[in-house]
């Protein structure tokens, strides 16, 4: 059982309100990923549900019993640091088996699930290595093997990928959705790398000053964005947006719309403009076009075989079904 | 970028080097060979280096006319006493400035080390008569308790800058992990803080053998540790140059035979957790 609620849940540190009140509730077995730029407050939020901080006002409730002044230990839930926080004096094997002394295990029992989580996460032969003797990845993995030994109701992760490199970070991303589907436990995850937001959750909450600017499917984010700052963060590359008279000729303060629903045609087209830079990435690639008229370039994503060189005149059509539209508030208009 | 050195400047750092911490060392050398010198011998002018006759005789009659032993006694036990003393108050307090600091914590760190730089002669007579008032003159227990308040500051200093080296994640982890703060401290703290706490003791016990205001100015006969055995030497009165040196030999002997085998945890104490 994992479920967490919180209710006008409120974090300030001395005059300063991180989180204003905040209501969110996270379903038994979910994987709910908090997003959002550096200092919007994801790690005080998921610092708030483990007890590592007090809640200035406010009250989170686990599995339908108070928890707002719970001890970090008595709230079972465990925490993936991204600094990995793993004990440098211990073995693997004792680290792993932490969780379990401190839950006064018998030892036949701490041996049989320590051996049991070093099997799933392949570290049966580091058992007796120190941390300081392990690569990043394996660190990471002795860190998510203590979260796993005591069955917890919840599990808590703080950016766990981000001081690994690009390709074990993938891996790693796999790994940790895997583990989810098999156990069906809560999962918190906090990361700014909406790429991993997309991926893993089933739940993306979006942050922006410690305020919920919306919470929904992956899907659900990306097709219908409550507002410009949702739109603009989810999605990679960047959604273009276009104020002025375009945007009136929809209705709208603003228009979104997202590189990947720009047509590129030879002649004809609604816009016209100059290829600036272009990304080739293989598979795709991405084209920022001046078109006169707009102060910022566009950019485009067209298949990895286009032949387009900086300079070409280039012909731009929206799909029309695909323009979000937003009030001067930046919110979306129906 | 490794800067090179040539082998010249090499040799002539290595020999600055030698000649400074020679000439730092010579005090102590000269005051060991005067210990073995007939008091004659200890004021011969030109001074003698090595070619005199050594003897023990100094030694002998210092054994002879004080009781050194008891001297020791009472060094090793306010400076073992005060020590612990002091690290049973310092580590929580250090604990939590390093890992619940508030907003004044700073202040009060550097208020702590200011009360260093006051001249201790100030407090002094009220020290003094305070003691003498509740009839704790010459009072082992007393100096103990003096000594560990006035090597607080350092002792709280020094475990506060090996503590806040330790990530307060690891704390944070082992909180989660279902530690309580008993556990947390047992488990998790003190192993990693080790060596910061056998430095901060060993440092902290020669501090407190070497100090002398204090010891000198609060005892007379029960409480006088090897401090006061070399002063009772130094008195004017006759040739005591080579039975002061004796003396001086025998205060100093443990503490630098406890220095020497402990110089590695000692650069560390010294340098304040710097090197790693
Ligand atoms: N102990 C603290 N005292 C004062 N302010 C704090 C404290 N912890 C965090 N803050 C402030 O709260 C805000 C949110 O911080 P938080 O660490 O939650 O951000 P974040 O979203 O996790 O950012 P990042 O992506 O960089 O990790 C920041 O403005 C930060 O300066
Ligand atoms: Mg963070």
């Amino acid at each position: 059982m994992g479920r967490i609620t919180l209710d006008k849940v409120r974090k300030a540190f001395g005059d300063v309100e991180v989180i204003p009140p905040l209501d969110l509730t996270i379903n038994d077995g979910e994987f709910v990923v908090f997003v959002g730029p550096s200092g919007c407050g994801k790690s005080t939020l998921l610092r708030l549900i483990a007890g590592l901080e007090d809640v200035t006002s406010g009250e989170i409730r686990i599995d339908g019993t108070d928890a707002t002044h719970l001890s970090p230990a008595k709230r079972s839930l465990a925490m993936v640091f991204q600094s990995y926080a793993l004990y440098p004096h211990m073995s693997v094997r004792k680290n792993i088996a932490f969780p379990l002394k401190m839950a006064k295990l018998d030892q036949a029992e701490i041996d049989r699930r320590v051996e049991g989580a070093a099997k799933v996460l392949n570290l049966d032969s580091y058992l007796d290595r120190r941390p300081g003797q392990l690569s990043g990845g394996q660190r990471q993995r002795v860190a998510i093997g203590r979260a796993i030994v005591r069955e917890p109701s919840a599990f808590l992760f703080d950016e766990p990928l981000s001081n690994l490199d690009a390709a074990l970070r993938v891996g790693m991303r796999l790994e940790i959705s895997e583990l989810h589907k098999r156990l069906a436990t809560t999962m918190i995850y906090v990361t700014h790398d909406q790429v991993e937001a997309m991926t893993m959750a089933d739940k993306i909450v979006v942050l922006q000053a410690g305020r919920i600017e919306q919470v929904g499917s992956p899907l659900e984010l990306y097709r219908t964005p409550r507002n410009k700052f949702v739109a603009g963060f989810i999605g990679s590359p960047k959604m273009n947006f276009i104020d002025g008279a375009e945007a009136a000729k929809h209705s709208a303060h603003t228009i979104g719309i997202r590189p990947e629903h720009l047509i590129v045609t030879d002649e004809g087209g609604t816009w016209t403009g100059k290829v600036g830079v272009s990304e080739h990435l293989g598979s795709d690639t991405f084209f920022h076009v001046h078109v006169e008229g707009f102060p910022e370039t566009l950019t485009v994503r067209a298949g990895g075989e286009v032949n387009l060189h900086y300079g070409d005149t280039i012909h731009l059509t929206p799909d029309a079904a695909q323009i979000h539209r937003f009030d001067a508030e930046g919110l979306r208009l129906a | 970028m490794a800067r090179a050195v040539t082998t010249q400047r090499k040799i002539v750092f290595t020999a600055l080097a030698w000649i400074i911490g020679l000439a730092i060392f010579f005090p102590i050398l000269w005051t060991i060979l005067t210990s073995f010198k007939t008091e004659a011998t200890a004021i011969a002018d030109p001074p003698v280096f090595f070619n005199f006759d050594w003897t023990l005789e100094n030694y002998r009659v210092v054994q002879e006319r004080s009781d050194y032993m008891r001297y020791l006694w009472n060094s090793v036990a306010l400076a073992v006493g005060s020590t612990l003393l002091g690290i049973i108050i310092a580590v929580p307090a250090a604990w939590s400035m390093a890992f619940v600091p508030a907003k004044r914590t700073k202040d009060i760190l550097m208020w702590m080390l200011s009360t260093k730089m006051l001249p201790a002669v100030g407090v002094l007579y009220p020290i003094r008569l305070i003691l003498i008032n509740m009839g704790l003159l010459d009072s082992k227990t007393a100096l103990i308790f003096i000594l560990m308040m006035i090597n607080l500051p350092i002792i709280i200093w020094m475990l506060y800058t090996y503590f806040r080296e330790i990530p307060g994640e690891i704390l944070e982890a082992a909180r989660m992990d279902g530690a309580t703060l008993k556990d947390e401290i047992l488990y998790v703290l003190t192993p990693m803080a080790i060596p910061g706490i056998a430095s901060t003791v060993l440092l902290n016990i020669i501090l407190a053998w070497n100090e002398a205001f204090w010891t000198l100015t609060l005892t007379t006969v029960n409480a006088a540790p090897l401090t006061a055995f070399i002063a009772s030497y130094s008195s004017p009165e006759g040739l005591f140059y080579a039975k002061l040196s004796a003396a001086s030999t025998m205060a100093i002997a443990p503490i630098l035979i406890l220095g020497w085998f402990s110089q590695k945890q000692l650069v560390r104490g010294l340098t304040f957790g710097a090197v790693k």
